[in-house]
């Protein structure tokens, strides 16, 4: 029977407000910018960080990614001569920050140069990666088949390669060529396992690419040495590059940005240009985090001035509304009302009010981060809890400045109710 | 005052309904005081028909707000149907008005957004009654008052006379132990303020205690009990033998 009065008074609610629709829907706009905003806040924001923790995800919150970057004044003067630069990484920069720095765990070099690999008629541009069997140990994927790099391999400076799963399929592979030989440039290979490919997506960079070839890197350093080729239009270059990549991982993620630090002053010592990039991912999420909260700020503030000016202008409604229900408030009271009926009759209208801004705010709040997404290119996600608690906000707004209006009405005196004109 | 032995001559089984005893009731207007009812004793039984006649100023609204419990009076005391209600709270007289008064006003008084059948139900959708007990309440008050077919009208599509029609099916929701009715013809013609009142005389026949205000004596003809106010005084009672 109670729920039975509720759906009536809400009825009774709705009823009273469709009788003055342009003015109960202007009066609900405030509600409606307020809670919209609270949406594509919480969207954007959710977004963001949900961007940077896939990062995160994919690149590791404990690691540092140190790679090969050419100077630009290299790049300048290089012209139609030949022309050798030297940059990048070196091998002593990896052994001194494995040795110095007690925070890191390992540090993984790596060398690489692009050969064309063969298996039978197939052929496929990859990217050879000469590394440590650490390497898996950093870049986590999941073997498909067969086995990964070991320290014996390096001892052994056995010609072995490892595949990923999408340079296996390029080159007609299955994991029966595991044991076969593959040709890369001019030598062969065994191919001794394979694993996940990730693809980079978007503006995240994974150390890893689907065109990876893993080998040893003594065998990389003993087959295609220090210095490479290149050939562009016209001009030959020739490039002496020791590491391209060191990947860094560091014990805790606490400690990731001291170290960062630290070895960006080492490297700032030994050398003279700056032929080198330090990445690391965890100032993604701090990147993110900073953005998130702008947005927070500046949309919160809109919600908040959005949802106090709808705030007022519902309850200047309820109270012009009151004024002119005067006498049904009388009739209602001589008949037997009590004051916390009324009140309730009131706060009931009010709260359908701002919830139905509310609904609204939250079908024009999902559209902002749906524009966002297209226009800006920003990945917004609309959360659950973002939904409840805009309609959260819009029954307390209906509560909040309802109440006044409603306890005005309560506490009219009957019989001068029941005179009013 | 001489009230109460104005109904001494009823016989003695009827029970007294109303019992107003040197009932005062002042209101402060700025500095100055100004005293609606000065000391006003009525004894109103079961069953009666009373209508409280005088001039305006008289206090005979101010007695009629009294009796509804739409106030408390200065001093003195009331009971109505055993219930001592001079001192009640505001929900307390809520509740008594509630469970044991109908009002009839003027000006109708319906509530112009609901329909007929949604006003007739008021009083019971505040007594808590279930939505379909209810409906069929009203479905039969509204028949009673020869508006069987009006149920889903609104006030506005209706007569003066039926609207008025409408306003007494209301106040016999909550099966009242009084009907208050305050000038009930007053915004009718000649001819409907007659059928209005012979709806009344009719409840009145069939048990309903009724007390009306009015100033038109052929009106006060009706009742039984005719009380003359002058001054915030009862002036004097006139009975029919």
């Amino acid at each position: 029977m109670h729920r039975s009065r509720a759906i009536r008074n809400i009825r009774l609610g709705i009823k009273n407000l469709m009788l003055h629709k342009l003015r109960s829907m202007l009066t609900v706009l405030g509600v409606v910018f307020g809670v919209g905003s609270v949406i594509a806040m919480l969207a954007v924001g959710e977004g963001a960080s949900r961007e940077a923790l896939e990062q995160i995800r994919k690149l590791g919150s404990n690691n540092i990614i140190l790679s090969a970057l050419k100077p630009v004044e290299d790049e300048q003067t290089s012209g139609r001569t030949a022309f050798m630069s030297m940059y990048g990484l070196l091998y002593e920069d990896e052994q001194r920050i494995r040795q110095t720095m007690p925070a890191v765990v390992r540090a993984v070099p790596v060398k690489h140069v692009r050969k064309e690999g063969r298996l039978g008629e197939r052929a496929l541009e990859l990217r050879v990666m000469g590394t440590t069997a650490d390497w898996f140990a950093v870049v986590n994927r999941p073997v498909l088949a067969g086995r990964k790099l070991t320290q014996s391999d390096l001892d052994g400076q056995a010609a072995v390669c490892v595949l990923t799963e999408y340079g296996t399929r390029r080159l007609l592979a299955t994991e029966h060529t595991i044991g076969q030989s593959l040709r890369i440039g001019g030598d062969y290979y065994e191919v001794i396992g394979i694993v996940q490919s990730e693809q980079s997506s978007g503006s995240i960079q994974t150390p890893d690419q689907e065109v990876d070839a893993y080998i040893p890197l003594n065998v990389a350093q003993a087959r295609y040495g220090d210095i490479s080729m290149r050939r562009s239009a016209g001009s030959q270059e020739m490039e002496m590059v020791e590491l391209h990549m060191i990947l860094v991982q560091v014990r805790s993620s606490d400690e990731v940005e001291p170290t960062a630090d630290a070895i960006q002053s080492m490297l700032k010592r030994f050398h003279k240009k700056e032929d080198y990039r330090i990445s690391v991912p965890l100032a993604l999420l701090r990147q993110a985090e900073a953005t998130k909260r702008t947005f927070n700020i500046v949309l919160g503030s809109i919600a908040g001035i959005s949802l106090l000016v709808g705030g007022i202008g519902i309850m200047n409604i309820m109270l012009a509304s009151v004024t002119e229900r005067t006498r049904e408030i009388g009739i209602r009271r001589a008949i037997g009302a009590k004051q916390r009926q009324i009140i309730g009759q009131f706060l009931i209208e009010t709260i359908v009010l701002s919830t139905v801004g509310g609904l609204i705010g939250i079908a024009i709040g999902m559209m902002i981060p749906w524009l966002v997404t297209r226009l800006a290119g920003m990945p917004t996600i609309v959360p659950a809890y973002g939904i409840v608690l805009s309609l959260c906000i819009s029954v307390g707004v209906g509560i909040v400045f309802g109440l006044y209006p409603a306890v005005r009405a309560a506490k009219m005196d009957p019989i001068v109710a029941l005179r009013h004109e | 005052m001489a009230a109460p032995a104005a109904d001494a001559s009823r016989p003695a089984a009827q029970e007294e309904l109303i019992v107003l005893q040197d009932v005062h009731k002042i209101y402060q207007m700025g500095t100055a005081q100004v005293k609606a009812l000065a000391g006003v004793s009525l004894s109103v039984r079961r069953g009666g028909f009373w209508a409280i006649m005088g001039p305006s100023g008289s206090g005979k609204s101010t007695m009629l707000n009294l009796l509804g419990c739409l106030d408390r009076p200065t001093r003195g005391r009331y009971v109505l149907n055993r219930h001592d209600v001079s001192t009640l709270s505001d929900d307390g007289l809520s509740e008594i008005r509630l469970r044991e008064i109908g009002f009839v006003f003027q000006s109708f008084n319906l509530i112009p957004q609901l329909t007929v059948q949604e006003n007739i139900e008021l009083p019971l959708y505040y007594q808590g009654w279930a939505a379909a007990r209810s409906a069929e309440r009203a479905e039969e008050l509204a028949a009673m008052v020869g508006l069987g077919d009006r149920s889903g009208h609104r006030p506005t599509e209706l007569s003066g006379g039926e609207q008025q029609r409408v306003a007494v099916a209301r106040s016999l929701a909550n099966d009242p132990s009084v009907l208050l009715a305050d000038e009930p013809t007053g915004n009718l013609d000649s001819a409907t303020g007659q059928q209005i009142m012979e709806l009344f005389a009719e409840l009145n026949r069939r048990g309903k205690t009724i007390v009306l205000v009015t100033h038109e004596p052929h009106i006060a003809g009706y009742a039984g009990h005719r009380l003359h106010m002058r001054d915030g005084r009862v002036d004097r009672i006139e009975a029919e033998a």
